[in-house]
């Protein structure tokens, strides 16, 4: 054994290492801090030269006004985050199952061209995109879909639409984790259903699906996190202000002369609270799924 | 067997839409939109006859375009290098056996969780540089200047840092024929930091959660085996612990990489385009010149541009992965 670092060099060594955690949480921090402290300053205190102030009198006016701005949009995108995310995760399943345990010649030739799916930037598929989705509503028109029916089709400028498309481009992730999860059930599980004469749904169904749950709360909280946090396609996608999720609405919240910055970072908060709230409370699947991004199983 | 042979099919029929709506939503759009760029569809009405490299050869000799690949350039290499030193930085620091390591590790990553339109709109008002007119100071600036630190216009700062012609340094570039590096073409926009600061806010964690699982899959002995060959705790970290991350810093590399190439949000939601096109990045002036100026030929040459320069990044690393994968 070498000799030990002498006591004292190592508890100075001990205060440095929790003084850079400090000051580097202080970063993380900081915005936290003001969107909170300006949120909760009365009107009258909201001064951009007082920013780091702490308010005199805690007054919950500017989350008020943010949330009646942005209210109509968080339904939006509840309802589009909630349909799609259990959609893409069941996908995921049903595909990562396949791809692990029934594979087929090609299936390792196609699982990468899946994944590429997932790094494309969007951009480079949204002209065609725009063109489809507009396509699929002259269909749905020259079909007769009665109006009552019309928010459900998959088209332009519509939640259902703006659902499938994140549904789709979900695919390559989803079924990234559950692929790699299912690679750690024992294969000689699967076999020895087959033997007992299980088929390929009942072998999903009473073996692959009850030891699945950890595999479907990373991929729920990963496309539901995602898919709340979207900017692009709801963009573009939405150009009928009625159906905007929170994103663009937060993002032409700030980008309105009328609109005060203390209403604006009130409104910042607001946007990002479910996502916060999944981390604070499921952070330990949300770690899982961010390093299964990263391909490793 | 026929049984069996009956769960084939059923296999490939269930992943038959997945693979079918890949194929058409990614490759075949990916191809139709190689078209347009090709195409002289520009305005509205689509117009999809054959215009070949035309706008490709316009794109390159657009001023905005070049700035764009400078901007790219600069944010993708200071943004990775921020991330990879603070990420890094932060795991060893946890892996030091801190007392709350959970608490520390949290705060690190919860950025993460939140949109990069909520980032762009808060770190937009902590880095506004305050009103020129009164001389009022607002955001970070006021605590700068609380610190006697020096003061910046942050996004809206239009300086570009690069070599002067009339240098002494400059000069030399012209004699040798390098001239085209002294202009600010090849130079470093400041106001592209303040976006580096938001991206490194919210991303960082990511790379110090990376490092970390990287650092704990290290088995104990191995240090160990190193100290009693009288090795110290940075001869340890630099011969045993820092060559064994090297495949994280890879996948670190990729991941950061191919999402810098292609920010978006971020840069609409904090500063746009800029002063003199300083924050400009090609995501955004792809959805400028598309889906604003409906010139779609040009739209989709940026889109194929930007689709070439991630594929350069990322297939060579999923062609590897697959091929690590198939030999475990």
């Amino acid at each position: 054994m070498t000799a030990r670092p002498d006591l004292r060099f190592r508890r100075i060594g001990r205060i440095g290492i929790y003084a850079a955690l400090i000051a580097a949480s202080a970063f993380y921090l900081l915005p936290i801090y003001v969107l909170v402290v300006t949120g909760l300053k009365p009107y009258a205190e909201a001064n951009l030269a007082r920013m780091w102030h702490l308010p005199s009198s805690a007054s919950l006016e500017s989350f008020l006004r943010a949330f009646e701005q942005l209210q109509p949009y968080f339904r939006n995108s509840v309802y589009l985050t909630i349909p799609a995310t259990i959609l893409s995760a069941l996908l995921g399943s049903v595909n990562g199952y396949i791809l692990s345990k029934w594979r087929f010649r090609g299936s390792e030739v196609l699982f990468p061209l899946l994944l590429f799916g997932m790094f494309i930037p969007y951009q480079s598929i949204l002209i065609p995109l725009v063109q489809v989705l507009q396509r699929v509503n002259m269909l749905a028109e020259a079909l007769g879909v009665p109006s009552s029916l019309r928010s459900l089709v998959p088209g332009y400028g519509s939640i259902a639409g703006l659902a499938f498309v994140h549904i789709v481009y979900g695919i390559p992730i989803t079924t990234l984790i559950f692929r790699n999860y299912y690679a750690t059930i024992p294969n000689e599980l699967v076999e020895a259903a087959k033997i007992d004469g299980a088929n390929i749904f009942t072998i999903y169904r009473l073996v692959v699906l009850p030891l699945s749950m950890p595999a479907f709360a990373v991929v729920m909280i990963w496309q539901f996190t995602s898919i709340w946090n979207e900017f692009l396609f709801a963009v573009i996608l939405t150009q009928n202000p009625a159906i905007r999720p929170v994103t663009v609405a937060l993002y032409n919240l700030a980008g309105s002369y009328i609109v005060e910055w203390n209403v604006q970072m009130a409104g910042a908060l607001l946007a990002a609270m479910p996502t916060l709230l999944v981390y604070i409370f499921l952070g330990r699947f949300f770690m899982r799924g961010l390093l299964a991004g990263a391909l490793k199983g | 067997m026929r049984h069996l042979s009956w769960d084939r099919i059923i296999s490939i029929v269930v992943i038959l839409p997945s693979v079918l709506a890949i194929g058409v939503f990614v490759y075949g759009f990916i191809a139709w939109s190689g078209w347009v760029s090709l195409s002289n569809w520009d305005g509205l009405r689509p117009d999809l006859s054959w215009a070949g490299f035309g706008n490709y050869a316009r794109l390159f000799a657009t001023p905005r375009f070049q700035i764009d690949i400078r901007n790219t350039i600069v944010f993708t290499i200071s943004f990775l290098a921020a991330c990879i030193v603070l990420g890094l930085g932060l795991a060893i620091l946890l892996d030091q056996g801190v007392r709350g390591e959970n608490v520390f590790r949290s705060l690190f990553l919860f950025p993460m969780a939140i949109s990069f339109i909520v980032t762009g709109v808060t770190w937009r008002w902590l880095l506004a540089p305050g009103d020129p007119a009164t001389g009022r100071l607002t955001g970070v600036n006021v605590l700068l200047n609380g610190l006697n630190l020096p003061l910046s216009q942050w996004y809206t700062d239009p300086t570009v840092l690069y070599i002067r012609p009339t240098g002494e340094f400059g000069q030399f570039l012209v004699r040798i024929g390098l001239g085209f590096l002294a202009t600010p073409n090849f130079g470093i926009p400041v106001a592209m930091f303040s976006i580096v600061i938001a991206a490194t806010w919210q991303m960082s964690g990511y790379v110090m959660a990376m490092y970390l699982a990287g650092l704990r899959g290290i088995p104990e002995e191995l240090r160990e085996a190193a100290r009693v060959d009288g090795a110290d705790e940075w001869q340890v970290y630099r011969h045993i612990v820092l060559p064994l991350l090297r495949p994280i810093t890879l996948s670190v590399v990729i991941i950061l990489g191919h999402i810098s190439l292609k920010i978006f949000d971020l840069v609409a939601a904090m500063s746009k385009k800029g002063p003199g096109f300083a924050t400009d990045v090609p995501a955004y002036f792809m959805f400028e010149t598309t889906f604003q100026g409906d010139h779609y030929a040009q739209g989709a040459s940026i889109a194929i541009f930007l689709l070439l320069s991630v594929s350069l990044l990322v297939i060579p690393y999923l062609i590897y992965s697959t091929r690590r994968e198939a030999e475990l």
